[in-house]
C-alpha cells in the first residue's frame, strides 16, 4: 500500500515524539483528536458541577446569590442536634485507629506469608479480597450480634474501628501487594538472615522501609474509606461524620451546614488523594 | 540498607535445616480476626437465614422472600442496577477510549485517572448532597429537576456519577492492551474502522467490557449511603428493606427477615463476580 509510506513517517515521528501511534491516517486523526476532546468537556463538565454546585451552595449568603463564609464558620459551633463537631473527632480518631491496626495485622502477615508460608498466599488473597464481594449491608446483617455483644464492654463508636479494618482490607491489601511484589522479597531476607538479623529485623528494618510508598498508599486508602463510611455506623447506630451529616440533612432546614461540611470532607479526601498520586508519581519516576 | 542488627545478634548460623514445621503460626493473628469480623458476620447471616425466631430449622425465611412486596424490591434493584450499570459501562468506555489513544503519560490522562480514583470512592451521602445542590427540584443551582426523585431516573443518574469512574479504571488497561500493530494489521489488508471494530477490536474487548459492566452491576446493588441520604421513606431496592428490617424493632415479616434479604443479596453478588473473574480470565488472554 503506497498510502502507508508517508503515514509510517509520520507515525515514526509521533513515536519519537513520545505521542501513542494507533495506526490512523491523518484525517481519521484530526476526527479522533476533535472526539476526544468533546468527550473530556462533556465528561469533565458532568463530573465537576455537582461538585461546584455543592461548594457554591455552601458559600450561599442569607439571600439567593450573594456569597458567605457563614456556612463554612458554622463547622465548629454547629449546636445540633447532634452537635458537629464531636462526629468529626471521632471519624478523624477512627480514621487513625483503624489505619493502624490494618498495618499492625496486614503488613506483617503479608511479609510472613510472602517469606515463609507462601502456599498460604492464595487464601490470603481470597481473605483480603472477599469484602469486595460481601456488600457492606450484608456484612452489617451479621455484624449486628456480635456488636451487641461488644456493647456489654465498650459502648464508643470507636469500637467502628474493628469493621472498618475489614472494610478497608481489600484496598489496603492491593496496596501493600503492589509494593511486595515490586521489592525482591525473597533475597532481601535471605541476605539479612546470613548475616545474622532476626525475623523481626528483616521484617521492619529491611522490608517495610523498602516499600514505604506501598503503605502510605495503603494508609491514605484507608483514612479515605473511613471519611466517607456511612451504612455499618447508621445502621449500628453510631453517630460518625457521615451519619452526622445525614441526620442534619434530615432534622434541619438549615442546610448552609450541610453542604460546607460535604463540602470540607470533599476537598479532604481530595487532598489525600493528591498526596497519593503526587508520592506515586515520584515513586515510578525513581524507576527506570 | 539496615542490616545494624548483625552487631547485636552476632553472626548466627543459619537455621535452615532445623526450622520448627510453624510458619503458619504466624497467620493466626490474621486467621483470628478475619475469623471473628468477617466470616463470622457471614456465617451468622447464613446461619439465621435458615432459623426460626423461635430456634430450629424453617425455609420460610426464604420462601416470605417470595412476597409482592419483596419481589417488587428486588426488581427495583434489578432496574436500578441495570440502567446505571448499562449506561455507566458504555459511557466509561467511551471515555476510557479517549483516554487510551491520548498520550500515554499526558496531563489530561493522569488527571483523569487520579480523578477516577477519586470519584469511583465518592459515594455515600455526600454525593446524594452534591447532586440536591445542583439540581435539587427546589434548590438546583443548575436547573429545577423535577424528575429528581423519580424513581430509577434520579437516583439512576446520581449512581453514574460513580460508575463512570469505575469503569474507566476497570476497563482501561484492556483498551491500553489493544495493539496498534492488530489495527495496521487490519488497514493493511484493506479493513475500514468499522470492520477492524467489528471483527478485531470488538470481540477482543467484548469479554473484559462485560466484565467490568458485570462488576458495575454489582457495585451499584451493594450500594446504599447513596439511596438512603437520596430518599428515606420509600424502600425501593433491596438494601433498604435490609436496613428498614434491622431498624424497625417490630419485624416486618419477622426478625429474620434482613438475614433472608441479605442471603438474596450474597448470593446475587456471588453470581455476578463469579462472571467478572471468568471474564476477566478470559480478557487476560490478550493482555500480556
Amino acid at each position: 500500500m503506497a498510502a502507508v509510506s508517508p503515514l509510517s513517517a509520520e507515525m515514526s515521528g509521533a513515536e519519537a515524539k513520545g505521542t501513542q501511534p494507533r495506526g490512523l491516517r491523518a484525517g481519521q486523526r484530526r476526527r479522533l483528536n476533535v472526539f476526544r476532546y468533546l468527550v473530556f468537556t462533556i465528561f469533565g463538565l458532568f463530573f465537576l458541577l455537582p461538585l461546584l454546585a455543592m461548594v457554591r451552595f455552601s458559600l450561599q449568603g442569607k439571600k439567593l446569590g450573594t456569597w458567605s463564609l457563614a456556612a463554612w464558620k458554622q463547622i465548629a459551633s454547629y449546636k445540633g442536634p447532634p452537635p458537629l463537631l464531636p462526629a468529626i473527632e471521632i471519624t478523624l480518631e477512627l480514621a487513625v485507629i483503624t489505619s493502624v491496626v490494618m498495618l499492625v495485622l496486614v503488613l506483617p502477615t503479608m511479609i510472613w506469608v510472602r517469606l515463609r508460608v507462601r502456599w498460604f498466599s492464595r487464601v490470603l488473597e481470597f481473605i483480603c479480597l472477599l469484602p469486595l464481594t460481601i456488600p457492606a449491608i450484608v456484612l452489617v446483617v451479621g455484624l449486628a450480634p456480635i456488636y451487641n455483644k461488644i456493647e456489654r464492654y465498650n459502648v464508643s463508636a470507636l469500637m467502628l474501628f474493628w469493621a472498618y479494618v475489614i472494610l478497608a482490607l481489600p484496598y489496603a491489601y492491593r496496596a501493600l501487594a503492589a509494593g511486595l511484589n515490586s521489592l525482591d522479597a525473597i533475597t532481601l531476607s535471605e541476605a539479612a538472615r546470613s548475616l545474622g538479623a532476626r525475623w523481626f529485623t528483616v521484617m521492619f528494618r529491611i522490608i517495610a522501609p523498602n516499600m514505604w510508598q506501598a503503605i502510605l498508599n495503603a494508609l491514605l486508602l484507608t483514612v479515605a474509606l473511613v471519611l466517607g463510611e456511612f451504612t455499618v455506623a447508621y445502621l449500628l447506630t453510631y453517630v460518625n461524620l457521615q451519619v452526622e451529616l445525614f441526620s442534619i440533612s434530615r432534622n434541619t432546614t438549615n442546610a448552609g451546614v450541610l453542604f460546607s461540611a460535604s463540602a470540607a470532607t470533599l476537598l479532604f479526601g481530595f487532598a489525600l488523594l493528591l498526596i497519593l498520586s503526587y508520592a506515586g508519581r515520584r515513586l515510578r519516576r525513581g524507576r527506570p | 540498607m539496615t542490616v545494624a542488627a548483625t552487631a547485636e545478634t552476632g553472626a548466627r548460623p543459619v537455621r535452615a535445616g532445623r526450622r520448627p514445621p510453624l510458619a503458619w503460626v504466624g497467620t493466626m493473628p490474621f486467621l483470628a480476626y478475619t475469623g471473628v469480623f468477617l466470616l463470622l458476620p457471614t456465617g451468622i447471616v447464613l446461619w439465621n437465614a435458615f432459623r426460626r425466631p423461635t430456634g430450629g430449622f424453617t425455609l420460610s425465611n426464604l420462601s416470605a422472600l417470595n412476597t409482592s412486596t419483596v419481589r417488587s424490591l428486588f426488581v427495583g434493584s434489578l432496574e436500578l442496577c441495570l440502567i446505571c450499570s448499562v449506561s455507566g459501562a458504555v459511557l466509561g468506555a467511551l471515555l476510557a477510549y479517549a483516554i487510551a489513544s491520548g498520550h500515554p503519560d499526558g496531563a489530561i490522562r493522569r488527571l483523569y485517572i487520579a480523578g477516577s480514583g477519586v470519584l469511583a470512592q465518592f459515594g455515600g451521602v455526600t454525593l446524594a448532597f452534591a447532586f440536591l445542590a445542583a439540581i435539587g427540584p427546589t434548590s438546583g443551582i443548575l436547573f429545577h429537576a423535577k424528575w429528581y426523585y423519580n424513581f430509577p431516573w434520579g437516583i439512576g443518574l446520581i449512581y453514574i456519577y460513580f460508575q463512570i469512574p469505575l469503569m474507566v479504571l476497570v476497563f482501561l488497561p484492556a483498551i491500553d492492551g489493544v495493539k496498534v500493530q492488530w489495527r495496521e494489521a487490519s488497514e493493511n489488508l484493506g479493513g475500514s474502522a468499522w470492520q477492524y471494530w467489528r471483527y478485531v477490536g470488538g470481540p477482543l474487548l467484548a469479554p473484559a467490557f462485560l466484565g467490568a459492566a458485570l462488576l458495575l452491576f454489582a457495585n451499584a446493588l451493594s450500594a446504599y449511603a447513596t439511596i438512603v441520604a437520596w430518599e428515606d421513606q420509600i424502600a425501593y431496592v433491596v438494601p433498604q428493606q435490609i436496613s428498614a428490617s434491622m431498624i424497625s424493632e417490630v419485624g416486618l415479616i419477622n426478625v429474620n427477615q434482613a438475614d433472608a434479604l441479605a442471603l438474596g443479596m450474597i448470593v446475587m453478588v456471588v453470581i455476578l463476580m463469579t462472571g467478572y473473574f471468568l471474564l476477566q480470565r478470559r480478557a487476560a488472554r490478550w493482555q500480556r
